[in-house]
């Protein structure tokens, strides 16, 4: 079916080109290039428009290969008929020329004869540009995209025509739709027809690609006037009162009732510069030009009798001043109160670029409608962001929920083990290239280093301190910082990379506005695989149960049977084993240095101390919601991370006023300390 | 005669022996010093022990609230660097002012005061890509103002942490998480840049005071180590003065047994937010001191590392002494910048080199631990033992 459709269209086009008119055309050709030849064989790029204009509206079949060989330098013309020609061939009895229009030879010519038109580099990208129409009808796809792009850098109102026919012949399905997508953009933009600009808007009714928006905000830019007349334009877009009112994104303006991160769009002294430019308000004097005056008519350090030494405040200044105005050395001040009164006299707006009223309120409902959904997907992809970090939360604090939630024994050595955890990762990757399978090592790895460190640490320093939690914050300090300085003499103070398999670097692309890291999905995965584990553990082996004995009297534990110190051990190895696996997956998408724990332990507290000390549950609330609470914080005033960190620890304290067993509080016995 | 000594060190004679070998000590560097003596103790070591000495002035803070009334406050090196702020806000607004007035000595016309304020504001804050004063900077002219700030702000932001913190009756373990988090959101705070006090910067240049430039840094420097010394002596009076009371005796109480003192009828909370807030002002004081003779402060001082160093300082030297807590700071904050000042030689063990700059923190960390574990009372109760022994 399609090949036969194509030859239909060969047909076609052998009658087009059979007709008797083909000839006519390439006599149309032959006199445009005679009427401008002087043009073409000395052209620059200012003077070339109008003959490329001409020789495109021959509508020539011959045309793209002629502007290709003028681009390639290819053409030649005889000094003495004035034709232009192409080099047939070239050999001992000189250059054989064919005419260019009907191929005809022109016989043999010496070189004096003939010259080759070299346009330069300006005429050249004309030309090129004149060419993107033909290349859009080009057999070649590679062609066709090729000229697309190039198009899409330099779109203007010439090509709208040859694209609207190239998108007409165009099958290939992936060009067809850039080309209409560009197609779109390129009528909002340039196009002088009312009624296609509105039917392309509305094509773009909730199109969320920056080019969309991109195109739609240029139509909807304005240019600020001042009048002394109220303005009454059909494409007025705002009026606007100086100090007070705000531009809104589609231009039209807004008195708000207090301003958050806003400013009033211009201010007082801007609304007199605008005042002073239009010449609505003359000889003002400025404080600058007042000190000015005053220091040119400064004789023997006086200023009429004042002593220059008296004008140190603007008051002093003003009444020198006005001195010289009495005695006629000066124009008059304006007060504060007459300026003002100026600027209320006047009217400030702006007016949109664009002059059609009905297109303008297109393009605004449809801005406003493309930005709800953003609005809607930025919100989204603010909540994925707060659960990702309260994933990253939850890692760190999910060791410390065991060994402080459970234990009530205070490691402020914990992230120290997060930091052991990243860099035996780091090292496990120096010996095993291949990402994945070194990151399969690096989990069970990282537990047993951690593990092992945290029974040694409770055996060595722990199980004596018990009694005194106090003292173990202390001792537990000691340990971190004699940790993190060994970290540094071994690897330095500089971040060491621990690089994540390639199949965790990309993102999943939900649309233009939203896309989520697939390393933050493997964090949150790896946080629920996590949870999970540590419940089945704490609930349901046999470990979990005389831990949970062990933590609630140990007295009575010890004597059903249970050794208390060995449960300790393993209590705090298993916490302290999973900081470290945390370790291994904070350092992935972290930057690795001895202080890498040091940057989460705070947070790991707070995390555990709001969700509720000795549930686990507890530690999964306090996360997410500090997670969550510190990119809203964070979304009120991007610019400031910092800020947002600190207003969130303000929170939290004021938070544990009211809860200050945490979200999710013990009850009964066990919650007795 | 070993019975004597004994009682001298006593508590309440500790004052009288504290504060004579604080004198002794100064008039022996004033004699030795480079601007008024000898010449033999250089300007800078003199700063050096200057700044021992408040840091001495912080630590028997810490011990007050901490070895005395059970409180352990990371946060005491936050109200120091607060101290610092105070004073420093003052300094550099000041000298600023002075450099552009003379600067502009020459102009035809004389600087107004918006003159002088946009030209102030601009030296101080180009760094941080401002040039208006903000508005906490407000009394920064005023040096009667800053001193009353000195006291004032240390103290309110203590009142009002501690007056929810004991109010819902947080204590132990979370109550020093919470001051730790208290120190980190300041500290965070400051480093922004929009904080008003220079982000990163911290404030520079403190260690030359307004309208004193006839002083050397050499004499100044003597003057800070005598302030700095009476300063101590005060404080040290006035937490003797504390301890030794029925208030002393409160606050004891309530560290050893919280609950059984609220059951007395005492209210427990008042009494450590006195303790919390007194501290915090005396932290403040101490700092105002110490970051003149410094030169620079910054936000990492007050990051919340630096508070658990001086529970370290305290812990080593002792816990519910106050002449311990003195000497633990300074031993253990000289011996630091003795250390990783890198003039000691490394000790070379073959195959491997113990560079002292490396591997100080970890020795310090290392028997701060052993400290914990085995003289959990610290060189003060040492030296209370060899005492009773003998």
């Amino acid at each position: 079916m399609n090949s036969f459709l194509k030859l239909i269209f060969q047909l076609f086009f052998v009658l087009i080109f059979s007709n008797p008119l083909y000839a006519s055309e390439s006599n149309n050709l032959e006199k445009v290039l005679n009427n401008n030849f002087k043009l073409i064989i000395k052209s620059s790029s200012r003077t070339i428009e109008p003959v490329i204009e001409d020789l495109l509206s021959t509508k020539s079949p011959n045309l793209e290969e002629f502007l290709k060989s003028w681009r390639n330098k290819e053409l030649y013309y005889v000094k003495k008929s004035k034709l232009i020609a192409i080099l047939k061939q070239k050999n001992s009895n000189g250059y054989e020329l064919l005419q260019f229009s009907n191929k005809t030879s022109l016989g043999f010519f010496k070189k004096k004869e003939i010259k080759v038109i070299k346009p330069n580099s300006g005429v050249r990208s004309k030309i090129s540009n004149a060419l993107i129409g033909f290349q859009l009808l080009n057999d070649d796809p590679k062609v066709r995209y090729k000229s697309l792009e190039t198009l899409t850098r330099k779109f203007n109102s010439k090509y709208l025509i040859p694209l609207k026919n190239a998108l007409k012949k165009e099958n290939n399905p992936d060009l067809k739709k850039r080309m209409s997508e560009l197609l779109v953009f390129g009528t909002i933009k340039y196009s002088q027809n009312e009624d296609e600009k509105i039917s392309s808007l509305n094509s773009l009714r909730g199109n969320m690609s920056i080019e969309a928006r991109g195109t739609i905000a240029s139509l909807l830019e304005s240019k600020l006037y001042v009048s002394n007349k109220m303005p009454d334009l059909p494409n007025l877009a705002r009026n606007i009162i100086p100090g007070n009112s705000y531009k809104n994104a589609d231009g039209s303006s807004n008195k708000p009732f207090f301003y958050f991160n806003k400013k009033p769009e211009i201010s007082r002294s801007e609304a007199i510069d605008l005042l002073i430019k239009n010449n609505f308000l003359k000889d003002h004097i400025t404080p600058s030009r007042r000190d000015e005056i005053l220091k040119q008519n400064i004789s023997n350090s006086h200023i009429e009798g004042i002593p220059v030494k008296q004008l140190n405040s603007s008051e002093e200044r003003n009444n020198a001043y006005n001195l010289l105005v009495k005695l006629g050395k000066a124009i008059p001040l304006k007060s504060d109160k007459e300026i003002d009164d100026l600027i209320k006299r006047h009217f400030f707006y702006a007016v949109y670029k664009e002059k059609s009223p009905k297109v303008i309120n297109t393009a605004k409902l449809v801005f406003n409608d493309i930005n709800y959904k953003v609005n809607f997907y930025e919100y989204l992809d603010l909540i994925l962001d707060g659960l990702s970090l309260a994933s990253i939360y939850f890692l760190g604090a999910i060791g410390l929920a065991i060994t402080f939630g459970v234990m009530r024994v205070i490691n402020m050595a914990h992230g120290e083990f997060i930091m052991i955890g990243a860099y035996t990762g780091y090292v496990v990757q120096l010996f095993i290239p291949n990402h994945t399978i070194s990151l399969l090592v690096a989990f069970p790895l990282a537990f047993l280093v951690t593990f092992l460190g945290g029974v040694a640490m409770e055996r060595l320093v722990i199980r004596h301190l018990y009694r005194n939690p106090l003292d173990t914050l202390l001792a537990t300090f000691g340990i971190s910082i004699a940790l993190q300085q060994i970290a540094k003499n071994i690897f330095g103070t500089q971040a060491r990379p621990l690089t994540s398999p390639e199949w965790l670097d990309g993102a999943l692309v939900v649309n233009d506005v939203l896309s989520i890291s697939l390393i933050r999905i493997a964090i949150f995965v790896l946080g629920l695989i996590f949870l999970v584990l540590l419940l089945l553990v704490m609930n349901k082996t046999r470990l979990g149960l005389e831990t949970k004995a062990v933590t609630q009297n140990p007295m009575m534990a010890s004597s059903m049977g249970i050794n208390p110190d060995r449960i300790n051990m393993l209590t705090f190895g298993f916490g302290s084993g999973i900081a470290g696996i945390a370790g291994v997956a904070i350092g992935l998408f972290s930057k690795v240095t001895s202080e890498l724990g040091a940057d989460y332990i705070v947070q790991s507290f707070m995390t555990v101390v709001v969700g509720g000390v000795g549930n686990i549950w507890g530690t999964l609330a306090g996360a997410t919601m500090i997670g969550m609470l510190q990119k809203f914080i964070e979304w009120f005033n991007p610019s400031n991370t910092l800020a947002a960190q600190t207003y969130m620890i303000i929170f939290i304290i004021l938070f544990i006023q009211f809860r200050p067993k945490g979200i999710m509080a013990l009850k009964g016995r066990a919650a007795e300390d | 005669m070993k019975k004597d000594v004994l009682n001298y060190i006593d508590k309440r004679n500790s004052f009288f022996w504290v504060s004579s070998i604080v004198i002794l000590f100064t008039l022996i560097i004033i004699l030795l010093s480079e601007a008024y003596g000898l010449n033999l103790v250089s300007t800078s070591f003199t700063k050096v022990l200057g700044k021992t000495l408040c840091l001495c002035i912080v630590a028997l803070a810490m011990d007050l609230v901490w070895g005395y009334c059970g409180i352990l406050s990371l946060g005491h090196f936050a109200f120091f660097g607060l101290g610092g702020y105070m004073i420093g806000m003052w300094l550099m607004f000041e000298r600023t002012k002075n450099i552009v007035v003379e600067s502009t000595q020459n102009n035809v016309l004389p600087l107004t005061e918006t003159e002088i304020s946009e030209a102030v504001g601009t030296q101080i804050f180009g760094v941080v890509g401002g040039a208006e004063i903000p508005l906490i900077w407000s009394f920064a002219d005023s040096l009667l103002i800053h001193i009353v700030l000195i006291l004032l702000v240390p103290g309110v932001l203590a009142y009002i942490f501690g007056w929810l913190a004991f109010r819902s009756r947080v204590t132990g373990v979370y109550l020093s998480i919470l001051t730790q988090a208290m120190t980190l959101a300041l500290s965070l705070y400051l480093f922004q840049n929009d904080s008003g006090l220079r982000g990163n910067n911290g404030l520079s240049g403190l260690q030359n005071i307004p309208n004193l430039d006839d002083f050397s840094q050499a004499e100044l420097s003597i003057w800070f180590l005598i302030l700095s010394a009476l300063t101590l002596i005060f404080t040290y009076y006035i937490c003797n003065l504390i301890v030794n009371s029925k208030l002393g005796n409160i606050i004891t109480g309530i560290r050893d047994n919280e609950t059984r003192v609220r059951f007395l009828g005492y209210k427990v909370e008042s009494y450590k937010l006195f303790i919390f807030v007194i501290t915090a002002i005396i932290s403040g004081v101490a700092g105002a001191l110490y970051y003149p003779q410094a030169g620079i402060i910054n936000p990492a001082e007050l990051a919340p590392i630096a508070s658990i160093y001086l529970a370290v300082w305290v812990a080593i030297g002792g816990r519910g002494y106050l002449y311990g807590a003195l000497i633990g700071a300074a031993f253990v904050s000289l011996a630091s910048s003795y250390f990783t000042g890198g003039q000691i030689p490394n000790i070379n063990f073959g195959l491997f080199t113990l560079k002292w700059v490396d591997w100080w923190v970890v020795i310090l960390g290392l028997s701060f631990v052993i400290t914990t574990l085995y003289a959990p009372k610290g060189i003060g109760g040492l030296i209370e033992r060899i005492f009773r022994r003998s």
